[in-house]
């Protein structure tokens, strides 16, 4: 019995495992169907494009000190504003002759905090409320969806920006603000995820088998929102990195000497007809993460969601 | 025929109610949505860390001043009665004193307006203008360079920092090339020489038959517009397509084709034809969405709309300021989506 069982298991690679036509665990059918969804995925070059740029980000951002060729702060009055290449600075330096390519490297970091604050708050608030809202229907769906409205209603930046003056400017705020602003389509998702999945028979039974309604939200509803949430995620994270520098860029997000993106921007903007670099690196740096987002998300947008893919 | 027509009469009798309802349906989800909109906003300008009546009487003022103004602005009262006093006093177009230019709020409003409109209406028609056949010749050459042109535009648009771009573009055609005026609506020596009619200098100064001021205003206005009518064309490029392509699948395009139509008539006049009403809301919507990127765009090209208005208070603390200009984007950009939300129900016979 265990020999002809152990002989082709020596033989089986993991990529035949993985695409076998009958799974011998739950386990392994589910691995099979994340793998195959990885192959779709791989063969889309522009999302594998974005991805690599992300991958790319998040270790510059974790090898900073290793990377950065200077210290970030540290300033050399007497070498202000040199040009891309003068002075050892391959990107030049701004207005304190702070090295630009070492400001860029750390500023990831900062990027890096935001992006995944915001992902991780702002669509598990939406889960909550758009749940909530189709699962439990009746008056409760109707207020949380006014409010929900009431938010969109808002633009997202104006809103953001009267927050944070609320608030007060700084990076903790610029992100509670953005939060504050995003999650309504994540709620709006999340319920109509809801609503398509309220009434399936796997939902009545295990409602029969005496589930409370604690438990069939967060163990039987959650999971199949989250593809849908994770497309748009991505998707938004473009958008929200554009809020968060605009923000910078304004004097409200990050605060000086922080080496945040769009403050870096905006204290190049004085010297931009004489000193193009101080502004346009930085600048670059937010396009290139921005694109990369966008790629990856129509990238996952097509494997997870094949039914939108088209637009 | 004459069945035909009671058959009409019948149906409009029938469905004159539910019209009905569904008018005052969506006047009460505005009416709450607007209400929520200003409890936000009132909300936020009571958590503000700024004290409202030191602002007002400054830190010197003695204990008694201090009281009469704290109790002239009614911060004695009770919260929900605060906020129905603010509520009485926006519907009476009353947004309290500007601190920076010690003028009613409402008043500036109303001056800075006009230049937000202009920039984002220019934008808006070149977004359009452009957008929609790029739009269209993506969906009817699906898979072809410009098809591939137009994904990578609006790819660009949906990635680009805006003040970014905007900084990069005064530089190269203001600065190197010298093509375009500079920041600002006009040159300095233009300014104030017409006299204000719709506050919209492009308008204005052909009311004045002026048309040096007009070229002016043109040069001033290109770029920033220009970068808004970018993104606005990101957008609706992007829409169209995918709204033409769910067309283009349908039998009657085919019966069209078969019929020996030419092709031009079958694509843009049976097909576009068919999705003006989606579109005419995205572009509602994309309107909206430039009357807020507005608010970055003009504080780099130093116009004086609502949006540096807007960023110039937040800086100097000017809470009535911000809490005036953010209820009048907000308003604005409820009223467009609900016109929006209208337009497709009263033109689209399946919402209904």
């Amino acid at each position: 019995m265990s020999i002809p069982d152990a002989c082709p298991q020596k033989q089986i690679t993991w990529r035949e495992w993985l695409t076998t036509d009958t799974p011998a665990s739950r386990r392994q059918a589910r691995l099979s169907v994340w793998y195959h969804s990885w192959l779709a995925f791989r063969s889309n070059l522009m999302a594998m494009f974005g991805l690599t740029i992300l991958l790319a980000l998040v270790l510059i951002g974790l090898f900073a000190p290793i990377l950065a060729p200077q210290d970030p702060f540290a300033q050399d009055l007497a070498a202000r504003l040199s040009a891309p290449g003068v002075n050892g600075y391959m990107f030049g330096s701004d207005s304190l002759g702070r090295d630009i390519l070492s400001r860029l490297i750390y500023g990831s970091r900062i990027t890096l905090y935001i992006v995944s604050l915001v992902a991780l708050m702002a669509p598990v608030a939406g889960l909550f409320v758009g749940t909530a809202a189709g699962y439990l229907g009746g008056w409760v769906d109707v207020v949380l969806m006014r409010i929900t409205d009431i938010f969109l209603a808002f633009p997202r930046l104006v809103l953001a920006l009267a927050f944070v003056s609320a608030l007060g400017a700084g990076i903790e705020n610029a992100v509670l603000a953005i939060v504050l602003t995003a999650w309504p389509p994540y709620a709006r998702i999340a319920r109509a995820e809801t609503l398509t999945i309220r009434n399936a028979d796997f939902i009545h039974a295990i409602k029969l088998q005496g589930a409370g309604t604690l438990r069939v939200i967060t163990r039987h509803i959650w999971p199949l929102c989250i593809s849908s949430l994770v497309v748009r995620v991505t998707l938004d994270m473009a958008g929200i990195i554009l809020v968060a520098a605009g923000l910078g860029f304004l004097g409200l997000g990050a605060q000086p000497p922080s080496p945040e993106w769009g403050a870096m921007i905006s204290d190049g903007r004085r010297f931009i007809l004489d000193h193009w670099w101080v502004a346009t690196m930085p600048g670059l740096a937010i396009f290139i993460v921005s694109l990369a987002f966008n790629l990856l998300g129509d990238g996952l947008r097509d494997v997870l969601d094949p039914k939108k893919s088209s637009q | 025929m004459a069945t035909d027509n009671t058959l009409h009469k019948k149906r409009r009798k029938r469905s004159l109610p539910l019209w009905v309802k569904g008018i005052s349906n969506t006047v009460f989800t505005v009416a709450i949505t607007m209400v929520g909109l200003l409890f936000v906003t009132f909300i936020i300008g009571r958590v503000m860390p700024i004290d409202p009546v030191l602002s007002i009487v400054g830190e010197s003022a003695s204990r008694a001043t201090y009281d009469a103004a704290y109790q002239e602005l009614g911060l004695d009262k009770p919260l929900f009665l605060q906020f129905f006093l603010f509520l009485w006093d926006i519907a009476h177009g009353d947004f309290g004193e500007s601190l920076l230019t010690a003028r009613p709020v409402g008043q500036d409003l109303i001056r800075v307006f006009p230049a937000t409109l202009e920039l984002a209406t220019v934008g808006t028609i070149i977004g359009v203008l452009l957008g929609v056949p790029l739009g269209v010749i993506a969906a009817v050459k699906r898979g072809s360079w410009i098809d591939h042109v137009a994904r990578v535009v609006a790819l660009i648009g949906y990635s680009m920092p805006v003040f970014w771009i905007g900084l990069i573009g005064l530089l190269i055609f203001y600065g190197i090339l010298g093509w375009i005026g500079g920041p600002g609506r006009l040159d300095i020596f233009y300014v104030d020489t017409i006299p204000s009619v719709t506050g919209m200098i492009l308008i204005d100064s052909l009311l004045a038959g002026d048309i040096e001021i007009f070229k002016n205003a043109i040069s001033h206005i290109v770029l920033p517009a220009g970068l808004l009518a970018y993104y606005s064309l990101a957008y609706i490029s992007r829409m169209t397509r995918s709204f033409m392509l769910e067309q283009l699948d349908q039998e009657y395009i085919i019966t069209a084709r078969v019929k020996g139509l030419p092709e031009s008539t079958v694509i843009w006049r049976h097909a576009l034809g068919n999705v003006k009403v989606p579109l005419v809301t995205v572009i509602a919507l994309s309107y909206a969405g430039l009357l807020e990127g507005s608010v970055l765009t003009e504080t780099i090209f130093a116009w004086p709309g609502i949006g540096s208005y807007i960023t110039t208070a937040l800086l100097s603390a000017d809470m009535n300021a911000v809490l005036g200009g953010t209820v009048v984007v907000g308003l604005v950009f409820v009223c467009l989506n609900i016109f929006s939300d209208l337009l497709y129900k009263y033109f689209d016979p399946r919402a209904k």
